[in-house]
């Protein structure tokens, strides 16, 4: 055993050195970098909800789009008179001081991590009542009816945007924007996987697979599945604002339904990052946001105009295809390494059953 | 007097809304798949019309034009992808279906053009009422071919022997192969209907309504909705539930504002499905 986590030790240190060091190794792309966390830490959430729980969510966006509202609001808000600002449209008659930008972008990132997740805890027990598809349907229906509303209410901006505060002019150096917001999502891609390494070595791991495999089962076990289908969910949406938070202080711009609510983007992205790298693993999630990452940023530019024709015949191909997601594919392929026995006799007797 | 007017408008477009449920109770029923993509067909019909329009043909022909044409895209599409996905999870068949919508949505992007679009079809407005009430005829017009196809479709579904394979493979698909039916070919052809329901569907729409390409999910939840609420295969049901539906749009629209009509029916679709929920929950049972 002790083997082994040597070579965990020496894997996770090798990434975080890496992670460090990449805004400095790859100076030009710190603004993919910072996407890429993020997006790995809205699949590995997605995959606590949609893998590990069985619950395929479509409105984990809903929780990333409150983020990015509540942070921006929140850092104008708190010096500033929000209508009016949204109503300047981001030009620069309120500006924020370096002190005022970073403290409020600190209690903004606060709130939009405990909003959403009081808002999935207090919507939870109507929602989460609902079984498969319903629940994939009705979540869908909820992140696009926050999109239409968010679109429609004034002290946010309704249709023309919402501009958060730009990065203080004060600090000079060029480079530091894309820095700040690197290692802050950096920060939260870290905080994410330990916390989600965590569940995955605790009980409530294999509370919410029994949940997956057979709720009803789970139930008469004594499993009060509401509860801990509720707590699955909060930390999903705990996460996802944080994301949604630093994604719209990067962005600088958010607009209601294809910045924050973008259930044809993001709502999508983080379903099929899960499915590609395969549900219900640890790393799945993070391998399959790294490859759709490079598969996006590497064939968008090639394809301009038809990237989403690519990315919806990509969700036919990995949908139909590849269900089971890359790690399931090694995990058929190499069972051993996944620490499963196999029962030659009983694999034989199965080959001449089928 | 505005109540009137939101009252008619309502219903005659709700029949219009039923006539797509209908299509889409009618796959759930038969292939148990949910098609995210039912929007965008409706919209591609609707395209077809408004290019024979462009074409300097009336509009109207379009009800009778599209769902030809759209039978074979729904045939072809299930084809490449439905048939691998039929007997699989339900969530298999909701992503695949968003893919294609995705996939849809694009092309009609680069076909058609981002612009909202609508074929004239200068059948002028009815006045009711010392002209407080205006109803375009073209709603009507609407409301009685969508009438006059949903029973014609009844009465194909209950005599032909097609209709009667559907309705077997239905029932027990299994045993409706074991007996002879190709289910095969009966999935495929219950896919074209559907896509040729919403070939009128989208006909129908190009002239009292407006396209645009990426309008096709509010019209796939507004079917969902109706086949939840009504039940697969009650097609009393689905006409009621669907000029329901129209109502409660119309007034959302004059009570709360246009921009958030669009909201409305999404948060009616969690309010539904949370509705049932909870009713169901008190037998212990949930909705399957």
């Amino acid at each position: 055993m002790g083997n082994i986590k040597q070579k965990d030790l020496i894997l996770y240190s090798g990434l975080i050195i890496l992670g460090l060091a990449a805004p400095y190794l790859f100076s030009a792309f710190k603004v993919q970098l910072t996407y890429l966390c993020v997006l790995i830490v809205l699949a590995m959430t997605w995959n606590l909800q949609g893998g590990e729980m069985g619950y395929n969510t479509f409105g984990n966006i809903l929780f990333y789009g409150l983020g990015m509202y509540l942070t921006a609001s929140v850092q104008v808000g708190m010096f500033f008179p929000l209508a009016e600002w949204t109503e300047s449209g981001g030009e620069k008659t309120f500006v924020h001081t370096t002190a005022q930008y970073f403290q409020g972008i600190g209690v903004g990132l606060l709130v939009s991590a405990i909003v959403p997740a009081v808002i999935a805890g207090a919507i939870g027990y109507a929602i989460l009542g609902l079984r498969g598809h319903y629940f994939a349907i009705c979540t869908l229906g909820l992140g696009i009816a926050a999109g239409e509303i968010a679109g429609g209410i004034e002290i946010i901006g309704a249709g023309q945007g919402f501009t958060t505060p730009p990065f203080p002019a004060e600090i000079v150096d060029t480079e530091a924007r894309g820095k700040f917001f690197y290692f802050l999502s950096f920060a939260l891609l870290i905080g994410t996987f330990v916390f989600v390494k965590y569940i995955y070595g605790s009980r409530f791991r294999l509370i919410l697979n029994a949940i997956r495999d057979n709720e009803d089962k789970a139930e008469a076990m004594g499993i009060q599945t509401m509860k801990y289908k509720i707590v699955g969910w909060m930390c999903s949406a705990f996460f996802c604002g944080l994301a949604g938070g630093i994604m719209g202080g990067l962005i600088g711009y958010i607009d209601s339904t294809d910045v924050a609510f973008d259930g044809r983007e993001m709502g999508v992205f983080m379903v099929l990052m899960a499915i590609l790298g395969g549900k219900g693993t640890l790393w799945g999630p993070v391998i399959g946001a790294t490859l759709f990452h490079f598969f996006k940023e590497g064939l968008w530019t090639l394809i301009l105009g038809w990237q989403y024709v690519a990315l919806g015949v990509l969700i036919v191909v990995i949908v139909v295809y590849f269900p089971e997601g890359l790690m399931g594919w090694l995990r058929e392929k190499y069972p051993e390494r996944f620490g499963e026995v196999i029962d030659e006799k009983d694999r034989k007797a199965q080959v001449e059953l089928k | 007097m505005l109540m009137v007017q939101a009252s008619l408008d309502g219903i005659l477009l709700g029949i219009l809304f039923a006539l797509i449920a209908y299509g889409m109770a009618l796959q759930w029923g038969v292939m148990n798949i949910i098609n995210i993509a039912q929007g965008d067909l409706v919209i591609l019909g609707g395209y077809i019309a408004y290019t024979i329009y462009l074409w300097g043909i009336h509009p109207a022909w379009g009800v009778i034009i599209s769902p030809i044409i759209m039978f074979f895209v729904g045939w072809g599409l299930y084809k490449l992808v439905i048939n691998k996905v039929v007997d699989r999870d339900l969530f298999i068949s909701i992503l695949a279906t968003f893919g294609i919508a995705i996939v849809f949505q694009q092309l009609m992007n680069f076909i058609f053009g981002a612009d909202v679009v609508v074929a004239q079809s200068e059948y002028g407005t009815t006045m009711l009422f010392d002209n407080s009430v205006t109803l375009p005829n073209s709603k009507i017009f609407s409301a009685f071919i969508s009438v006059l196809y949903a029973v014609a479709l009844v009465i194909y579904m209950k005599k032909s022997r097609l209709g009667r394979a559907i309705r077997a493979t239905a029932q027990n698909a299994r045993a409706a192969k074991i007996l002879g039916v190709d289910t095969e070919k009966v999935y495929a052809a219950t896919f074209g209907i559907n896509a040729a329901l919403c070939g009128i569907a989208g006909a129908l729409i190009s002239i009292t309504l407006t396209l645009h390409p990426y309008v096709g999910l509010p019209y796939t939840v507004r079917s969902f909705m109706i086949v939840i609420v009504a039940g697969l295969g009650n097609l009393p049901a689905v006409a009621v539930s669907g000029m329901g539906l129209g109502l409660f749009e119309e007034f959302a629209d004059y009570i709360l504002g246009t921009e958030f009509r669009i909201g409305a029916v999404f948060m009616l679709l969690v309010f539904i499905l949370v509705y049932r929920r909870f009713k169901l929950s008190k037998k212990r049972e949930y909705l399957k």
